[in-house]
């Protein structure tokens, strides 16, 4: 490991100055639970870091009712689960915040990072995915926004141009008769990553479901925003027949690979079943929203 | 021998453990904790192959890098001849162990190592690696022991002939050996049967999980004489491999054996000692060396994976008329596989008229495989167990009911020849049927999704013995000191100090036991075969006895009257039988002693036999996710013939940490290879190791039958519990689906295909 330069940003601007100058090797650190593990482990080669915590944009943490969540980059899960009333208007991303890593690793850990990072199995991008989160971006060329769903185009690869970086994450505020649930499978209860996850969020209508929106993890090569569900979804009484063919459904849009963690056979079997769990707890939440 | 019917005072109490300020607040010294002046890090360059001839190392551009004060590949140690040295639970050999520290001509495994750099900080130590520049002739790997029998198998040492039982064709084979216990005609014994059930395990490596990775330290003198600090199970192992592997005579080598962050088996054999001895003689300094985790998980003795078969037959009341099985374990990169402990376990609860036992230790391009508890126990236990699950149903009797009708007692012979002394076996067995575990139903799950079963397991494990010294002093205060040269991984300084404190008739806190370095005590071996209670524990009986002759003789001289004349009774004081008047107390004679004749001491220096076997009989709940696959523990209980429990939390915590390792080589251990040979789960995120939420509260219960060869009953406990848990959970899972699984780990993409094949999910 060489020598390591390290700049705390103190504004958006000195952090893009930073990153334009730092070029390719210059990386945003945030909770770096995983950046700092990477370059560790030689798995990636950074000359720069740039600190943004100290940025008051990305330490954001705004709920109202009538605007909905600003969640800065910055944001450690901990300070999420944290806050009663977000807690209590986006319970499925709680579901993810909860259960990254380890309770020390929440202390630390961000959702912009987890974004940033684009993992195919981070657990927090399908919940901010059905909660139709959008990104806001800061960079040489000034602000631009993209849908969670657009901002990973591959594993470890994203939307985020040269001296770019993610500022906050915007939510609408909660919908009435709404809810999501996120679910992963990991062989271990915890200290674990999801082998397969799925995101679930409907809106109801009395016995029907008016709108529903679903996302995985883990079967894809990024975070996998499967619109097919919640067509179908759209209209339709909740019944099993239907919860079953909205799991096949995101079964059939899964196209994962066989590794360490799990056979692909398994994640697409797992697909169906989490989808299945996730839209009856989302119901759930609705019914009781 | 054994002092039935004794009164204790201190064993089978609870005292706080004498390590454990030292534990909490932080002070207790690791490997990791030296700091010496001068000091230089060494890291260490490994094979991204698993097999390959190395054809070229240029050290050169690393040499030259500024920092960079030495490097050493293969040809920096000194060739050694075949030696085989005895390391507790495993031999190995000195020429294979050098070979193995630093590989020369071919790299027989991915993460072997090829050579080594100081330098004056651990950044430059890394980057000049990165400098090191090996050219490899990339040969293919054999990675499966069927495979790697085969007669055209690439080899991994062409030289290597089988030692086998006389079939051998002098031809050179992967086939380390070939061996075969014996006794009656298993063809006989199969004929006789009714019901006859026959099948094939499969089992991968998995490693012992130590948390404190592999250190060392070394600082070679100018005069030549060398201290080493490391994290190992036996100070003088060490040394003797050291001595061996670097050509220095063993008096000038002094190994300081630091607190050790666990080891299971695998901290007997060395890795970076000798490497930092030539880098600290090629240097002059100090060289500090330590592994990171995936050099952990890829280079040291994980246990072996396995082909077992079994079959057994039985007659319709359930009297077992024959047992065959062949065991062919993964040695790794070099010959040693604990196949032969396997083959000694497989079998050994029941009696037997007819057994034959064939096992096979085989080469394959993976680490060179080390002892993890009860080495080679666990997924031996796992086939027999399930194949007797098996027999039990098809006769329609309660498991443990099977268990009574055909466990062994004293005087049985096991399938690998000795007789069994007095053992606990039948004992385990009852305790468990009256449990309340096994006397409480098992509710079904409320969730359709779910499904609950229970099974059970026995196991057996030899336990060992061995040279041990122990010093005893006295101090003017009444306490005394207990200097050990046993290192301390499961509570020993806790159950030696509670035996001296129990002859003297002192509290156990009043006795401080220390570990010391090879200079300050007798030979000791290796922490390793649930041994130390039993040896370390014997020779500090011995010397507490000699400082408490010599405390009666100081007593008998102080009254005037023969040393026969004096009572030492069990609370430390002190009376004379012919006049009641005359009273004193340990802490009394303690304070005079030197004006009774000078300083009180004691010695015990023993190599002792008779270790006593141990027992256990586990039962689980499961329940098993229908729709993903996942096996969750709801209850577990481990029942364990103990010998005598001097501190029973201590052998209480023993069983649940071999539970705890047991449920995780069943459920979701393993070694990940692609089929090249990388090993790609060496982390501790991919090489799933339970944690605390993955396990219920782990009940226990002790069975006390003392191992009568032993002064106070002691029997091994720590390796027994590690056997049963891989074929309780697969007898579970069965009994809760109706699958009986063949593979380890039972993972949940295994259990789920299972699932999906028997029609359970979709």
């Amino acid at each position: 490991m060489k020598p390591i330069d390290y700049v705390r940003a103190r504004t958006l601007d000195e952090a893009v100055l930073l990153l334009r100058q730092g070029g390719e090797r210059a990386r945003v650190l945030a909770g770096g639970t995983d950046l700092i593990v990477q370059v560790r482990e030689n798995r990636r080669d950074v000359d720069l870091f740039v600190d943004i915590k100290n940025i008051p944009e990305t330490n954001r943490l705004e709920y109202d009712p009538e605007h909905g969540l600003t969640l800065g980059a910055a944001v450690p899960c901990y300070r999420i689960y944290g806050n009663p009333a977000v807690a209590k208007a986006y319970p499925g991303l709680i579901d993810a915040v909860a259960m990254i890593g380890s309770v020390q690793i929440q202390g630390r850990a961000t959702v912009g990072g987890n974004l940033c990072n684009a993992s195919p199995a981070a657990d927090s991008i399908p919940p901010m995915i059905v909660y139709r989160g959008v990104c806001h971006i800061y960079g040489p060329q000034g602000s631009r926004v993209v849908p969670v769903e657009e901002f990973c185009t591959g594993p470890g690869q994203t939307v985020l141009g040269p001296g770019e970086l993610l500022v906050w994450i915007h939510f609408p505020p909660p919908e009435r008769h709404a809810q999501a649930h996120y679910l992963r499978f990991t062989p271990r209860n915890e200290m674990d990553i999801a082998v397969a996850g799925s995101a679930a969020y409907v809106r109801l209508n009395g016995e029907r479901i008016a709108s529903a929106r679903v996302a995985l993890s883990a079967v894809a090569p990024t975070p996998l925003f499967v619109p097919e569900v919640g067509e179908y979804l759209a209209g339709k009484e909740i019944t099993d027949e239907v919860i079953r063919q909205a799991g096949e459904l995101a079964k059939a849009a899964a196209r994962p690979i066989t590794d360490m963690r799990g056979t692909a056979e398994q994640r697409k079997h797992l697909s169906a079943v989490l989808t299945r769990r996730a839209l009856r707890g989302a119901i759930q939440r609705a019914q009781e929203a | 021998m054994a002092e039935e019917k004794k009164q204790f005072r201190v064993i089978g109490t609870r005292p706080i453990r004498h390590d454990g300020t030292d534990k909490v607040t932080g002070y207790a010294r690791y490997g990791a904790d030296i700091h010496l002046s001068g000091m230089l890090y060494g890291k260490v360059l490994r094979s991204p192959h698993a097999h390959a001839v190395i054809k070229r190392i240029d050290t050169s551009k690393a040499e030259a890098l500024p920092g960079v004060m030495a490097v050493i590949t293969g040809r920096d140690l000194p060739e050694v001849a075949d030696r085989l040295e005895e390391l507790g639970e495993q031999v190995t050999n000195i020429r294979d162990e050098s070979h193995n520290v630093l590989a020369t001509g071919k790299v027989l495994y991915h993460g072997h190592a090829v050579a080594a750099v100081a330098a004056v900080s651990p950044h430059v130590a890394e980057e000049a690696l990165k400098l090191i520049e090996v050219e490899y002739e990339v040969l293919e790997p054999v990675l499966d022991v069927l495979e790697a029998m085969k007669p055209d198998a690439p080899l991994l040492n062409p030289n290597l002939r089988t030692r086998g039982i006389g079939e051998e064709d002098g031809k050179p084979s992967n086939i380390a050996q070939h061996f075969q216990n014996k006794h009656g005609d298993v063809e006989k014994g199969f004929a006789e049967a009714d019901y006859v059930v026959e099948r094939e395990f499969r089992t991968t490596m998995v490693h012992q999980g130590y948390i404190e990775p592999q250190n060392a330290t070394a600082y070679v003198r100018p005069d030549g004489s060398v201290t080493i600090w490391c994290s190992t199970q036996g100070a003088f192992a060490v040394r003797s491999q050291v001595a061996q592997l670097c050509k220095i005579p063993v008096s000038k080598i002094k190994v300081v054996p630091m607190e050790i962050g666990g080891g299971f088996g695998g901290k007997t054999v060395v890795y970076l000692e000798p490497l930092a001895v030539l880098l600290s003689k090629k240097t002059g300094r100090p060289v500090k060396m330590w592994m990171n985790r995936a050099e952990v998980l890829q280079a040291t003795g994980p246990t072996s994976g396995s082909v077992i078969r079994v079959k057994m037959g039985c007659k319709k009341d359930g009297t077992l008329t024959a047992a065959q099985a062949t065991l062919i374990y993964e040695a790794g990169a070099f010959p040693g596989s604990p196949v032969g402990a396997g083959a000694g376990v497989i079998f050994a609860p029941y009696r037997l008229p007819n057994v034959q036992i064939d096992g096979y230790d085989v080469l394959v391009n993976k680490p060179k495989t080390g002892a993890y508890r009860a080495p080679g126990g666990t997924n031996a236990a796992f086939a027999a167990e399930s194949v007797v699950d098996e027999l039990a149903r098809l006769c329609g009797m309660d498991p443990l009911e099977f268990r009574l009708k055909n466990g062994v007692k004293e005087g049985d012979r096991r399938a690998d020849g000795p007789r069994l002394p007095r053992v606990g076996y039948l004992e385990t067995v009852r305790a468990a049927m009256e449990s309340d575990h096994y006397k409480t139903p098992l509710e079904p799950s409320p969730d359709p999704t779910k499904r609950r079963g229970r099974g059970v397991a026995s196991g057996f494990w030899f336990n060992g013995g061995g040279p041990s010294s122990v010093l005893v002093k006295v101090n003017e205060d009444g306490t005394v000191d207990l200097i050990e040269g046993s290192t301390d991984i499961g509570g020993t300084r806790a159950s030696c100090a509670m035996i001296v404190a129990e002859v003297l008739g002192l509290p156990a806190e009043d006795v401080h036991p220390h570990v010391v370095d090879t200079d300050s005590i007798g030979y000791t071996s290796v922490t390793g075969g649930s041994s130390v209670t039993h040896k370390t524990g014997w020779a500090s009986y011995l010397a507490a006895q000699e400082v408490r002759e010599e405390v009666i003789r100081r007593a008998a001289l102080l009254w005037s009257v023969e040393p026969a004349e004096v009572e030492y009774h069990d609370d430390g004081t002190l009376t004379c039988k012919s006049d009641p008047s005359k009273k004193t107390t340990f802490k009394e004679i303690a304070a005079q002693m030197n004006r009774t004749g000078g300083p009180i001491e004691g010695k015990g220096t023993i190599n002792a036999g008779g270790a006593g076997p141990g027992f256990g009989t586990h039962i689980v709940d499961v329940e098993v996710d229908i729709e993903t696959g996942k096996v969750d523990i709801l209850r577990y209980t481990a029942v364990q013939d103990v010998g005598r429990a001097i501190h029973p939390a201590y052998v209480e915590g023993q069983i649940e940490g071999g539970v705890a390792q047991g449920a995780g080589w069943a459920l979701t251990e393993e070694y990940y290879y692609d089929e090249k040979g990388h090993l790609l789960n060496s982390s501790l995120l991919d090489y799933r190791m339970p944690t605390a939420l993955d396990l219920p509260l782990i009940e226990t219960i002790l069975v006390e039958v003392p191992n009568p060869n032993h002064p106070l009953g002691v029997r091994g406990v720590g390796e027994t519990p590690i056997v049963p848990p891989a074929g309780a959970i697969a007898n579970a899972i069965y009994d809760a689906v109706g699958i009986r699984l063949t593979r380890l780990p039972m993972k949940p993409s295994y259990v789920l295909e299972e699932l999906i094949k028997a029609g359970l999910t979709s």
